[in-house]
């Protein structure tokens, strides 16, 4: 892309610097800055860099003009563009306070043209200082308070006493001083103005000579001046000048980049011509240049036009192009060809921001992610990719209009209302800039609350604007607890719109283990700006929500117990510790409720057909490796139409089971006056709570916590019995297996494994219905705590009310051997039918038990893994020895037992 | 008096020099990884004094200066034990722009002050144990929370919330503070855009020129990702350019990166920087949940590297390091020779966001 230049031919050590970013020597610069065009302007400025300027001279010192703001404004808009501002800039007025305003917005180092003496030296020296601590370089005019050097020796004089003074008395690096000892215009006529070429030609010499390590640079399109008019000409003037005065020493020059002719390229009478009058080497230099020049003023030379070779590719890949370079010239077009070929397919002008655009944008995440670009670009990128949105509206809201007379409702104005915000104590939020626009440009409205945002303000903001989702961006680590803080005060306030998550230090681990809990919403981690669109997308949908929700919910889950896992075998705490950390339960807050029935109710054949209408149908697509969630999985892509199948039998096949009654429902439930000791339970025969019943052990928790969460144990939600709360527990037995032999048989018989296995998957189904189903009863009929609950399925599936139901051998109770205890309390066996075998294993198959707990605070969790000392104690406390305990609970000890054993 | 303290202090700056002509020295390491250990909540950040402050202060570090003055000293201490030479002031975020977020403005200057006086105190208990091994106190001066050469605004890219001049002011009064608290050399840290460091820059050569003190400068960059260019875009070197004038003591890095990403950023600014330089790395890249695990040898194994490997005169430890880590440090830098400054040849260099360089 960089223009070969005589000057670059001749060394390496020019420097050109771009010249056409100024209003006064520009007049398509002055006049898209005059009209307030920044966007063109700064296209003036780039094309400079792509013809090789190496630096580019910025200048706006036009009365017309508030100078200083328009400067402050050139210059921070270049900030934003990497292939501008990649080069040093050079401040250029005449106006002290105009450089001023611009030494402040300029990170790099930059020069300032220019400063000299023709206020004096004081003013110079002042202005010097300020140079230098601005940290920039300097150009110095061969200037003083008599005038402008002219000769050759008033421009040596000049800027001799002006290195002096920087370097002497200012300290000024002599590296970083570039004089210009004034290049004015020659071949005007005035018999005077013909030595003016050769006199900065020697005065460069000169000072190059005797000033050691300054620089020498000039306007070189000043020379030509009086050939206005004749490109062809000026260029060849200027090639030629700059071969001589780079010979000299000239190692800088402001240029038209785009425009030099290469040296030899040169006409050879138009270049001797030149020559001439540069040189001022005969007395009818001037008259021959003008003959010479009305040869070719026709054939002005075209400034160097962009390589556009990308325009010949297919119009996807021009989108990409221009997203990715952040070019906005051709966006209209581009944009109208890949709508129209979409109407040609019977597409939508939405499917062009949905295809090569969403395409062209992942290709600069990408390129971001890989740090092959960086911020600027990738802002750019986004304008380039809101302004073919923009181009697209008008296609959009006719489309609706007609979509709307039509009577086809295509929703309202927008896909939904995005709350964004860079949470407290991080400011960072370039990821979080293009999620909102890429959200923007599919059309949803972003709502963008910046960096530093407490969670009161995003909470605040979001119910004021009514947002339909929350996005939480940061990048530090401290950010990670603030999401989570502000998911908890989500939570508190009662809120109940999606959370998405993102960030560099997110993760889907972190916001499944520590932000998704604080929050019973949906919580999405959403990894990177392409994919906000299709979360966004699905949680707006009203047909996918829920089930998106869900599936993100398990997805998590699994990922909590997978890291739990990991965690486990990690450091424990002695189980004195986790005891002083039990749950903090306020029993003066909260009176248990007494249970409505007392003893034990058994139900001996319960109605199946009230069963099948509360089946979790999710578990019994995984029975079959069917990977997703009820109901959404029998519309899935893949597995969709298998669902859909397997589904239909099911439904026919519990048709025939309720009517033909091929199984038998029996359950029996019983509540008990009870009070906690430590980690036991306490159950007592009556009120009076003199006998003691039974004592129920549970374990607790023993992993370090780095948090203000609690050590659990089932007993923590049982008022303990120094209390004085009379307190109550629930035991219960169900099973929908019964009979299940015969008609298994049955189908045995006849080598049907499908029916079989359908069976069976429906019987489990059916006693988890039923446990659940019963719970539902206890808690508004039986114990009657929560008389006024009336949930859905969905609800009752999403475990949305109080009260837990834990099963020995699960997460919450991992000894199995307490079943044994909770058979004698309900004499399970004669009361539901249900045996249990040697290893606790219920029989049939098809069955549930458990605790109820009442408390609005038990909360289901996993034990986890244990120490020695909670096993010891607990063995002692249930009568067993040591090995007996281990062995019961193998999977969850912490230790290798027979490792102890030879210690 | 104050002559004393210009004294002592031009007394304990002649020894850095000195010290660093013939070891590497070590800084401390992260102060918030230490005080997150304390598990401080709104009430502990507020200690008494701020109990009715108006605005939630929890997260603000530096407000533990005046708060809990006892945690931050033992843990300059605790660096110190660990054998750092120079210690930061525990004053990041301590200008009025990052202090708007708390609406404490008005604290500014006394916690610049108190907190180079913590530092200084902790310090100098040190020196006093053994003189041979004279510790310093570096004024920490963080980037503040604003960019003034990126635009906050997607859509105006020529926006910017804060001005040169509004962070020069907030700077100065900074510096003022640090310096009459008794740091001995000023540290312009975390620079995520070169223009606000301008600034700071100028901001303390104004100060030094008003109050005829001098105190050695270092500045420190950080490369946010493995593009190698700071947050407003510019490279190692392109950074180096823009702040080659104020004649620091020295060029670096920290932050964003463990030691093993940070290596060849600071091979670049060794090679082109004619200033001592350093390099603080976090201890290693964030895991999923945001914690640095990087052990203590690890760091260590990979600074001891740079040693070896003349890149250094300065290291420590940013995010996630811990006196374990400093030590671990000191130990494997043990006899290491410091980096020879490169003789460069004379040159203008300038920067966009990339170097420029026209020999003279």
């Amino acid at each position: 892309m960089s223009d070969t230049s005589s000057a670059e031919k001749a060394t390496a050590t020019f420097v050109n610097v771009g010249e056409r970013t100024n209003v006064t020597g520009s007049a398509k610069f002055k006049k898209l800055i005059l009209a307030g065009d920044f966007e063109a302007a700064l296209d003036v400025a780039r094309q400079q860099v792509e013809s090789g300027a190496q630096i580019i001279d910025i200048n706006m010192d036009e009365a017309m003009l508030d100078s200083e703001a328009a400067m402050v404004r050139f210059l921070n808009l270049i900030a934003s563009e990497p292939d501008i501002s990649r080069v040093p800039i050079m401040i250029d007025s005449s106006k002290w306070s105009v450089i001023e305003a611009g030494l402040k917005c300029v990170q790099g180092k930059p020069i300032v043209n220019s400063i000299s003496m023709k206020e004096g030296v004081d003013a110079f020296i002042a202005q010097a200082k300020k140079v230098r601590r601005y940290g920039a370089a300097v150009v110095v005019m061969a200037f003083d308070e008599k005038g402008q050097a002219d000769t050759e020796d008033r421009k040596v004089e000049i800027c001799t006493k002006s290195y002096k003074i920087l370097t002497e008395q200012v300290g000024f690096p002599p590296e970083d001083i570039i004089f210009d000892p004034n290049i004015f215009a020659i071949a005007t006529g005035i018999e005077e103005h013909n030595n003016y070429g050769i006199d900065f030609i020697n005065a460069t010499r000169r000072i190059k000579a005797t000033l050691p390590h300054c620089h020498v640079s000039g306007g070189v399109s000043n020379v030509s001046f009086s050939f206005r008019g004749n490109e062809q000409v000026r260029e060849a003037m200027h090639s030629v000048f700059l071969y001589h005065a780079i010979k000299a020493g000239m190692d800088m020059g402001i240029v038209n980049a785009g425009q030099l002719a290469v040296y030899e390229d040169i006409p050879r009478e138009l270049r001797d011509a030149a020559e001439d009058v540069i040189l001022n080497r005969r007395p009818d230099a001037t008259d021959r240049m003008l003959e010479v020049a009305a040869k070719y003023k026709a054939g002005a030379g075209a400034a160097k036009a962009p390589d556009l070779s990308w325009r010949e590719a297919d119009v996807n890949k021009r989108l990409t192009h221009a997203l990715v370079n952040g070019i906005t010239d051709f966006i209209d077009e581009d944009t109208e060809e890949a709508r129209k070929a979409a109407e040609v397919r019977g597409g939508r002008p939405l499917d062009v921001i949905e295809g090569p655009l969403m395409d062209g944008m992942n290709v600069v995440g990408d390129l971001f992610g890989a740090g092959k670009m960086f911020l600027p670009q990738v802002v750019k990128s986004a304008r380039v990719m809101k302004k073919s949105v923009a181009y697209l509206i008008p296609f959009i809201e006719e489309e609706k209009a007609k979509n709307a007379k039509l009577g086809i409702i295509d929703a309202a104005k927008n896909n939904g209302k995005i709350l964004l915000a860079t949470v407290k104590g991080d400011v960072h939020d370039i990821g979080k800039n293009i999620v909102g626009v890429v959200l923007q440009c599919n059309n949803y409205e972003v709502v963008d609350l910046g960096v530093m945002v407490s969670s009161a303000k995003i909470l605040e903001t979001a119910r004021e604007i009514k947002a339909d989702i929350i996005g939480l961006s940061g990048l530090i680590t401290p950010s990670l607890d603030e999401m989570a803080y502000v998911a908890r005060e989500m939570e508190r306030e009662g809120f109940s719109v999606p959370l998405l998550i993102g960030g560099a230090t997110t993760s889907k681990v972190h916001t499944a283990v520590k932000i998704a809990p604080g929050y019973k919403n949906a919580v999405v981690y959403v990894p990177d700006a392409s994919r906000a669109v299709g979360v966004a997308g699905n949680l707006m949908s009203a047909q996918l929500r829920e089930n998106f929700a869900a599936d993100v919910k398990a997805d998590y889950a699994k990922m909590r117990e997978a890291h739990a896992r990991q965690q486990q075998g990690k450091k424990r705490q002695s189980i004195a510790a986790a005891r002083a950390n039990k749950v903090a339960i306020d029993w003066k807050a909260h009176t248990p409720e007494k249970p409505r029935v007392t003893g034990l109710t058994i139900f001996d054949d319960y109605d199946l057909a009230e069963l099948t209408r509360t089946i979790d149908w999710t578990p019994f697509f995984q029975t079959w490796e069917l990977a997703g969630n009820y109901p959404a999985i029998l519309e899935d892509k893949v597995v969709g139409k298998t669902a859909r199948g397997l589904y239909n039998d099911a439904q026919a096949m519990l048709q025939r089971l309720v009517g033909e009654k091929w199984l038998t429902a029996r359950a029996v439930i019983g509540f008990w006056p009870a009070n906690s000791v430590g980690d036991d339970i306490e159950l007592y025969t009556d009120a009076s709570r003199a006998k003691v019943l039974t004592t129920l052990h549970t374990l607790r928790q023993q992993m370090v916590r780095d948090n203000a969460r609690a050590n659990m144990a089932l007993a923590d939600f049982i008022a303990p019995k120094d209390s004085g709360v009379a307190d109550y527990i629930g035991g219960f037995a169900v099973t929908a297996g019964l009979g299940i032999e015969k008609k298994l048989a049955e189908f045995e018989r006849e080598h049907d494994d499908y029916n079989a296995i359908l069976f069976k998957a429906l019987a489990d189904r059916l006693a988890e219905s039923f446990a659940e189903r019963m719970h539902q009863r206890v808690r508004r009929e039986f114990w009657g705590y929560a008389t006024a609950e009336n949930l859905n399925n969905a609800d009752l599936i999403a475990e949305k009310y109080r009260g837990i139901r834990p099963a020995p051998g699960y997460p919450a109770c991992p000894d199995h051997t307490e079943k044994a205890l909770l058979w004698k309390l309900l004499d399970a066996e004669k009361n539901a039918g249900i045996q249990l075998t040697d290893s606790f294993a219920m029989w049939p198959a098809a069955a549930v038990s458990g605790f109820y707990f009442a408390h609005p605070e038990a909360a289901y969790f996993g034990v986890g893994k244990i120490e020695r000392d909670q096993v010891e104690d607990y063995a002692k406390r249930k009568g067993m020895s040591l090995p007996d305990m281990e062995r019961w609970l193998a999977s969850s000890l912490n230790y290798d037992p027979g490792q102890a054993d030879a210690a | 008096m104050a002559e004393d303290i210009a004294k002592a202090r031009a007394h304990r700056i002649a020894a850095l020099t000195t010290a660093l002509q013939s070891r590497i020295l070590v800084l401390d390491g992260a102060m918030g990884t230490m005080i997150q250990r304390h598990k401080l909540d709104e009430a502990g950040y507020r200690g008494a004094r701020f109990a009715a402050h108006p605005k939630d202060v929890k997260g603000n570090n530096d407000l533990l200066i005046l708060s809990q003055p006892q945690i931050i000293l033992d843990i300059h201490r605790a660096y110190l034990e660990a054998g750092a030479d120079i210690i930061e002031t525990n004053t990041f975020s301590s200008t009025r722009i990052a202090q708007a977020d708390y609406g404490m403005e008005s604290l500014v200057y006394e916690l610049n002050y108190e907190g180079a006086k913590l530092a200084r105190q902790a310090c100098d208990e040190y020196t006093a144990k053994n003189p041979a091994k004279p510790r310093f106190v570096a004024g920490s001066i963080g980037p503040t929370n604003r960019t003034a050469s990126i635009s906050p605004d997607v859509n105006d890219p020529g926006f910017r919330n804060v001005t040169f001049d509004e962070l020069v002011a907030a700077f100065r009064e900074q510096v003022e503070a640090l310096v009459a608290g008794g740091a001995d050399l000023l540290l312009a840290e975390t620079i995520i855009d070169t223009l606000n460091a301008k600034a700071c820059m100028f901001a303390i050569d104004e100060f030094f020129e008003a109050s005829g003190v001098r105190l050695p400068v270092m500045i420190s960059g950080t490369i946010t990702d493995q593009s190698g260019r700071i947050l407003s875009g510019q490279t190692a070197e392109a950074f180096w350019n823009s702040l080659r004038h104020v004649k620091p003591l020295s060029i670096g890095l920290n932050c964003a990166l463990g030691a093993a990403q940070l290596r060849p950023y600071v091979a670049e600014l060794a090679r082109v920087a004619d200033v001592m330089v350093s390099a603080y790395p976090n201890a290693g890249l964030p895991n999923a949940f945001g914690e640095y695990d990087e052990d203590p040898q690890t760091t260590a194994g990979h600074i001891c590297s740079w040693a070896k490997d003349g890149l250094v005169n300065i290291v420590g430890g940013c995010c996630g390091t811990t006196p374990d880590h400093i030590k671990a440090i000191c130990e494997s830098v043990q006899g290491v020779a410091p980096r020879k400054l490169p003789k460069l040849p004379t040159a203008m260099r300038l920067s966009g966001l990339e170097p420029f360089q026209l020999a003279s």
